[in-house]
């Protein structure tokens, strides 16, 4: 394993014109060796980075020139929980989140990530990069075995909302993936956000969706299975993701993780960016009560966004983004709406949004009562 | 009504849960004329098999009197409104199951091919009976009252938040704004997040402590079902409930961490909630024991 490895860092090193040497020490070099005619951004900023839904600081339109923007991910293997029902999955996570944080840069900027294996896993990981260009999207320039790190950097050259996610090879890459090894990039434009006759777009609050279904495997009495360890579980996880049903399709990682103290808040007036991503399966968010004023439903922004949509689809592989301004007070439903999906196996969201209710949007003109002319009482 | 709806519970498989396909309005009137058919039947069972049956320990509530905000949702001058606080007082004292019905005591039910089998039956003494429908949790108090020729049902809702005491939810006070009803949804919606238990699977009898009066696990995770229907009821102009009441007995209240309205067929009410609430983490049951005077009298 370790060989073919380095095999294929030689191979990408190879094809950089001006690769000085074949014994490329590290990743990092090759990088660097491999820019050509471009200069490194000097300028760097290292970014602490949150637990979905949650996204760390960030400015809108870019203050500075183009920067190399450092970030650290550690890998952690762990049994998680993933619905109230007490089922656990054997997980494997970026940071321990499920998906893992949401990192967001300006376009020309630099990624320069860290990503850490500590020695208390057991499996090998990397990191392919939807918005990064070559080496499997960094995938074949990032593989650590437990105890090892590495770093690598790659240009933001396209702006949107791109998907990253573990491929260690084979049949490890969907396990990695649907056992929760999957994120999100979001390369703004360096002026922001824009509709589609260049005018600029705001947002007051960013909240991060991770969609993943998961496949849990049950026994004979359609219990659900736990297991001791990851090397345990892979066998029937593997033989229940070749059935493609999955047991739970949730967001950020549980049912229920972004419902009821975990709702998200919002108010009248305020214009929300959902970020929502699915790394290996379609779905289509609806926000019950509300709009896609402006959605990239492709996910990146140099189109121009969508307007007034009702629901957007998200195909496996990739991420959207959806701006919505609230205009009414209340409690939204934020789901995909395949609505078995939603209510019976998960992947449903809550938004707690305060403000003053606009009657001229909608009243409820008469509360119910008995129809006039029936006779009440018949019970 | 309560009365009646209490009298549909079957005594030998007969009649609750052939209800389900039926219009819920003819599966009511109905029930008033099977109470007699179900009283012969009962006599004919309670006999030999009596024995086999240990009767569930029980609380006796003394009658008194407790603040009580009705059920129901309720409109004043066409608008949603509060519902009203009453002081309630019992003319009989209330005997209710010290705990839930336990897993293994509704499996027994299940043996006898009068209640369905659901995954919350086992064999387990020690845990509450989980995954029961209103019409299941029916079933198990004819079948149990068959059994031991006593009465036994649902308690009403007024019953069961008068022996709840100080573990009742919450009831009082939602923000009933006419120019914002978002104000009612966010604060339904807040209470019941806050009362949302951080254990979601049922836990052995006797875990979330007793009650005031002795019950067991009152307000845990396990909600449980009363006999009493949805209504929505119009109130006059000074507040006073009127005679404008809408019910609807397909759906019953569970009550627990928050009063839900639960639809009677539902088992897993996670499934079957809302689209913006937090759901019943389990449905079972406890019932309580009528006079048995009363009951033969009848």
């Amino acid at each position: 394993m370790n060989i073919s490895r380095r095999a294929a860092m030689i191979g990408a090193a190879g094809l950089a014109a001006v690769a000085a040497s074949v014994s490329v020490p590290d990743a990092a070099d090759a990088a660097v060796k491999s820019e050509g005619n471009e200069t490194l951004p000097t300028r760097r900023e290292k970014i602490k980075l949150v637990m979905p839904p949650f996204v760390h600081p960030h400015d809108q339109v870019a203050k500075h020139g183009p920067t190399i923007k450092e970030f650290t991910l550690t890998v952690h293997e762990k049994k998680i929980v993933v619905d109230d029902d007490g089922t656990t999955m054997n997980a494997m996570t970026y940071d321990g989140s499920i998906p893992g944080p949401l990192m967001v840069v300006h376009q020309d900027d630099y990624i320069e990530l860290t990503l850490v294996n500590p020695d208390t896993n057991t499996m090998e990981h990397n990191i392919d990069f939807h918005a990064s260009t070559g080496a499997l999207g960094g995938g074949a320039l990032t593989h650590v075995m437990p105890g090892e790190q590495v770093v690598l950097r790659f240009k933001a050259t396209r702006p949107g909302v791109f998907i990253y996610h573990c491929a260690p090879g084979g049949p490890m890459i969907p396990w990695h993936v649907v056992s929760g090894m999957q994120g999100a990039v979001m390369v703004l434009p360096r002026d922001g956000l824009k509709d589609g006759n260049g005018k600029s777009l705001h947002y007051d609050r960013v909240y991060y969706v991770g969609e993943t279904e998961f496949y849990i495997p049950r026994d004979a009495n359609g219990k659900f299975k736990t297991y001791d360890s990851l090397g345990d579980a892979y066998t029937d996880t593997e033989q229940t993701m070749r059935g493609l049903i999955p047991s739970h399709v949730v967001f950020n990682g549980k049912v229920g993780a972004l419902t009821g103290k975990n709702a998200m808040p919002a108010k009248v007036g305020e214009t929300v960016l959902i970020v929502h991503s699915q790394a290996n399966r379609d779905t289509r968010p609806h926000l019950i009560g509300g709009h896609g004023d402006y959605v990239w439903e492709s996910g990146k922004f140099s189109n121009p966004p969508e307007t007034d949509l009702e629901t957007w689809f998200v195909r496996g592989g990739s991420a959207a983004a959806a701006l919505y301004t609230f205009r009414q007070p209340g409690v939204y439903a934020y789901l995909n709406h395949n609505l078995i999906e939603a209510v019976l196996l998960g992947a449903t969201a809550h938004f707690k949004v305060e403000g003053k209710w606009n009657n001229g949007l909608m009243a409820q003109v008469k509360a119910p009562g008995p129809i006039p002319g029936k006779t009440q009482g018949a019970l | 009504m309560n009365e009646a709806a209490d009298r549909i519970g079957p005594p030998r498989g007969w009649g609750a849960r052939m209800f389900s396909s039926l219009n819920r309005k003819t599966a009511i009137v109905a029930s008033a004329s099977a109470v007699c058919a179900m009283v012969l039947s009962i006599g004919a069972v309670a006999g030999p098999r009596q024995a086999e049956i240990d009767a569930p320990p029980v609380v006796e509530l003394a009658p008194a009197n407790f603040e009580y905000v009705l059920p129901g949702e309720f409109t004043r001058a066409d608008k949603p409104d509060n519902a009203p606080r009453l002081t309630v007082k019992f003319k009989k004292p209330v005997v209710m199951m010290k705990r839930q019905v336990t897993a293994a005591e509704y499996q027994r039910c299940v043996d006898d091919h009068v209640c369905a089998s659901t995954d919350g039956a086992s064999e387990r003494r020690d845990m509450p009976a989980v995954l029961v429908s209103w019409l299941d949790a029916t079933a198990y108090a004819g079948w149990l009252s068959a059994k031991l020729g006593v009465k036994y049902r649902l308690p009403t809702d007024e019953e069961w938040t008068f022996a709840a005491g100080s573990h009742a939810p919450d009831e009082e006070g939602f923000v009933v704004d006419p120019d914002n009803p978002a104000k009612t949804w966010l604060s339904r919606y807040a209470r019941e997040a806050n009362a949302d238990p951080t254990v979601k699977e049922p836990q052995p009898i006797g875990y979330f402590g007793a009650n005031e009066h002795g019950l067991l696990d009152v307000g845990g995770n396990v909600w449980e079902w009363t006999s009493t229907c949805y209504s929505r009821t119009a109130r006059d102009d000074a507040g006073r409930p009127t005679r404008a009441v809408t019910r609807n007995c397909g759906v019953r209240i569970a009550e627990g961490g928050h009063r839900a309205y639960i639809t009677d067929f539902i088992r897993d009410a996670r499934g079957g909630g809302c689209a913006v609430g937090t759901p019943p983490s389990n449905l079972g049951f406890r019932l309580v024991r009528d006079d048995i005077r009363s009951w033969w009298l009848f």
